[in-house]
């Protein structure tokens, strides 16, 4: 940037990075594409402060009898680790960073339709953050991210309350968020841009943001009675108190199984993007992969019960959420298949970010498949609360929706910094992230089928070769997660120019110049034909 | 460090069922993986791009081929579901004639009381071939009994009881995991289910310190609280009698009918106003927090004890 300012011949014209300077345009700003960035750099650091406690956990599990702390402040990391990763790093991810930049870009509009309501969903979000990094040094908490009771409400006495409030108050930045894409999404829209032309990550955004609305109150309200036990001892949910021990669990996971799919359908939206993008061709069955974004919303709602199949719930409840548990497998399938049915007769190359969104396919077809031997009632009574429960969720979670991130960071990072960054390392980290992943939590699925519950700070000796199996492979994965770090940041200043559409792809967020101005087009775009026309015009024009 | 199995041992009935459909899903893991990646990569090789200016047709999609594969995932799931809720619905009540064993969770141990008395800490002896019930409760926040041996788990919460039950099949000591978070030190909530030889069981019964059994200890809680001024024995006194009581259907003053299981029972001594018996009025008091767990359960023992006296003989008792 500095180059380009002192030769003023070459300087870039006006964007929306170079518009204004100073702190306060950044903190003041009401453009969504600023904001973005906000998001990018605060969700960027909740990631490294959630990592380091994974990094700890992983030295200390090498050996069975506890590395390096005291199970109290084991209990304290991973609490922290699931807390940070989840409310702070992963339900933010995709939505606040990419979509908060993309979703006017897409739609042809100048910004979402309340971007002062955008700007203080940011402030709402790292207020959480720091009530949670204020517990933390505080004390910690020693819950799980799951916080049961009665463990959390009456018997915990660490920072439970500091933590529920941080997280209650960051609820709200996921309500505001969704609202806002909601109504941007219905009434924004550039003309010409029915819902079925549409690009996928839309959906995908629309379908999260139906979940945020109406799933977050739930949380706040359960976290709210949560605080209310903790502090003045209304018996809610412990039994001594003449409460319910199991409500808890229903009233957070109605909230909490949702949340999944806050952060795995919008990595399926960046998917979706980059497959057609790098395949040049439509995406497969077009209309069933978007309805299978809502039908996975609505589903993910009715299953929240398979998180308890082992808390003595009458058993025709198991029955029923098994049921619906297995169907929700099923639009995952469907999606599967879509994507690997675009590549047909296609013209694929093999871009960074395209390698990006072959990992995540590969990570989230594990991790759905092993998802069948938890909705299986036989077998969930045996993996529940193991390491198998582990495993399956960070490759959802970690290998699905934190490999579509970075998949969608690369493929739109021209369009948001306006610079390239080096394809080669990139391929490269993808590479690792793959293989270090899978490294580190294969050897969990067999840790969780052979009996070691999930949450041990120390364990029998015969567990041992799987974990420290487990605490090589993150290493390597944390090695992967850090070369991105370095190349993308070394790219906004020396990386070469970027070009408006330097991946020849469709979408209207490429036919504005990198990075976009302020008011992103100069004209809003008229859209005439659907998502995704790669084929020669006059070829798709069916 | 040691090598590592890739199976946990087999050492129930329902063990090696359970193990099939885990292979079963298992092997649709496998072929579904191999199936996409392999196909994934076919195809990025065959239909890499090979000169910029590339621009493949337009493919719409296809309803014939989306029909297939909503169609047999569904149908794989559906033989999943089956297989696996029909195991679970076997396992879900013991046979009967199992033994019963109380099991007290509390931060960070367990509590073991068999009917005859004795008393274990950490350590469940059981006998081989034996189907074992177990009725359990925790004394604080939610603990979860696993033993991977068996391939059952449950959890074990404040203010109610679960239940699970096992029959082994093989001697030996298998683990006992606590598998729901509890606190600080719940990596260290271990135990072993050991089991032993019927008559090596026998003498483990007899051997060590002998304790008063759980019903004669109930006898003695019940006389203590007081319970018998008011449960008299030919009804009739302010409360019902407890004669006969047990396991048998019981009307209630709104209607309802319930069983008096050790959950009713143990409902109508913590909450006595929430089921009152039909032609009774709610005069009992609670006895919440006065009594332990363990005390509970033995006060329970007794009332079966009670409840066998005048109904059908069923065992006559124990040897």
């Amino acid at each position: 940037m500095s180059t380009a300012t002192l030769e003023p011949r070459v300087r870039a014209p006006r964007n929306y990075l170079n518009a204004d300077y100073g702190i306060r345009s950044w903190l003041l700003t009401q453009d969504h594409k600023r904001i973005a960035l906000l998001y990018l750099v605060s969700v960027t650091f909740f990631f490294i402060i959630g990592g380091s406690f994974a990094v700890l956990m992983r030295i200390h599990l090498v050996e069975p009898q506890g590395a390096l702390v005291q199970p109290e402040t084991y209990n304290k990391l991973f609490t922290l680790h699931g807390v940070v990763m989840i409310f702070f790093f992963l339900i933010p991810s995709i939505p606040a960073v990419l979509g908060n930049f993309l979703v006017p870009l897409m739609i042809g509009a100048r910004d979402l339709a309340f971007p002062r309501l955008n700007l203080l969903s940011w402030y709402i979000y790292i207020v959480g953050g720091l009530f949670t990094l204020y517990s933390a040094m505080a004390g910690g908490v020693d819950t799980g991210w799951t916080f049961y009771t009665p463990y959390s409400s009456t018997y915990s006495n660490t920072q439970v309350t500091a933590v529920a409030i941080g997280v209650f108050i960051t609820g709200f930045s996921s309500i505001l968020t969704g609202l806002n894409f909601i109504v941007t999404i219905h009434k924004m829209r550039a003309p010409g841009l029915t819902w079925f032309r549409m690009p996928l990550f839309l959906w995908a955004m629309y379908a999260t943001s139906i979940i945020m609305v109406l799933g977050t109150p739930v949380l706040a309200i359960t976290l709210f009675l949560l605080a209310l036990e903790h502090l003045f001892h209304v018996g809610i949910f412990s039994p001594a108190l003449g409460g319910d021990p199991l409500l808890f669990q229903h009233l957070f996971w109605f909230y909490s199984h949702p949340a999944v799919y806050i952060m795995i359908l919008p990595a399926m939206g960046v998917v979706s993007e980059i497959i057609a993008c790098f395949s040049r061709k439509r995406i497969f069955g077009y209309k069933v992969v978007a309805f299978s974004s809502v039908a996975i919303a609505v589903l993910g709602f009715l299953v929240w019960g398979h998180h308890m199949f082992v808390t003595g719930q009458s058993v025709y409840a198991g029955l029923i959420f098994s049921l619906l548990s297995f169907l929700v497998a099923i639009p995952s399938a469907i999606k599967v298949f879509n994507w690997t049915s675009t590549l047909y007769q296609g013209s694929i190359s093999y871009e960074a970010p395209m390698l990006y969104a072959m990992g995540f396919i590969g990570l989230f077809t594990m991790g759905g498949l092993t998802g069948l031997f938890l909705a299986s009632l036989a077998t969930d009574v045996h993996l529940n609360g193991t390491y198998f429960i582990v495993a399956h969720f960070h490759y959802i979670m970690v290998g699905g929706a934190v490999m579509g991130y970075l998949g969608g960071i690369h493929f739109w990072w021209p369009k948001i910094s306006g610079r390239k960054y080096p394809n080669g390392w990139a391929a490269l980290a993808a590479a690792i992230i793959f293989i270090g992943f899978n490294l580190t939590f294969f050897p969990q699925f067999l840790l969780g089928y052979l009996g070691m519950p999930r949450r041990y700070a120390f364990y029998p000796a015969e567990f041992q070769v799987l974990n420290v199996m487990s605490s090589a492979g993150a290493t390597v994965l944390g090695v992967g997660y850090l070369i991105p770090l370095v190349y993308l940041i070394w790219s906004m200043r020396y990386g070469p120019i970027a070009e408006s559409n330097p991946w020849g792809a469709t979408g209207l967020e490429w036919q504005t110049a990198s990075p976009p101005p302020t008011e992103n087009f100069a004209e809003i775009p008229v859209v005439t034909e659907e998502a995704y026309a790669y084929a020669e015009k006059g070829v798709s024009g069916g | 460090m040691q090598s590592f199995p890739f199976q946990p041992e087999q050492a129930s009935t329902i063990a090696r069922s359970v193990d099939y459909l885990y292979y079963f899903i298992t092997a649709v893991t496998l072929f579904s993986t191999a199936l996409v990646f392999s196909t994934i990569f076919y195809f990025m090789i065959k239909y890499r791009r090979r000169s910029p200016d590339e621009r493949p047709k337009a493919i719409e999609g296809s309803l014939p081929l989306e029909v297939l594969w909503t169609a047999i995932p569904t149908l794989i799931v559906a033989v999943i579901f089956v297989w696996g809720s029909s195991l679970y619905f076997r396992n879900a009540e013991p046979p009967a004639g199992a033994m019963e064993i109380f099991v007290t969770g509390k931060q960070w141990m367990w509590k073991i009381e068999h009917p005859e008395g004795q008393r274990e800490i950490n350590e469940l002896h059981v006998p081989l071939g034996r189907p074992v019930k177990l009725t359990m409760t925790s004394e604080d926040v939610i603990h979860d009994f696993f033993v991977p041996a068996f391939r059952v788990k449950k959890d074990v919460l404040p203010g109610r009881y679960t239940t699970l039950w096992f029959e082994p099949t093989r001697v030996g000591t298998f683990h006992l995991f606590c598998a729901q978070y509890c606190g600080a030190f719940h990596a260290g909530m271990l135990g072993s289910v050991i089991v032993l030889e019927p008559d090596a069981y026998e003498r483990w019964l007899a051997g060590g310190v002998q304790g008063e059994s759980m019903e004669a200890a109930g006898q003695k809680i019940f006389q203590q609280s007081g319970c018998g001024t008011c449960h008299l024995a030919d009804g009739t006194g302010p409360g019902p009698t407890l004669l006969g009581l047990y396991g048998q259907p019981v009307r209630l003053t709104n209607g309802q009918t319930v069983t008096a299981d050790d959950a009713y029972i143990r409902e109508s001594i913590v909450l006595p106003r929430a089921k009152i018996v039909l032609g009774y009025t709610p005069i009992m008091p609670s006895f919440q927090g006065q009594l332990t767990e363990e005390q509970m359960t033995n006060v329970i023992a007794y009332i079966r004890l009670l409840g066998q006296t005048q109904a059908k003989p069923k065992e006559g008792g124990k040897p």
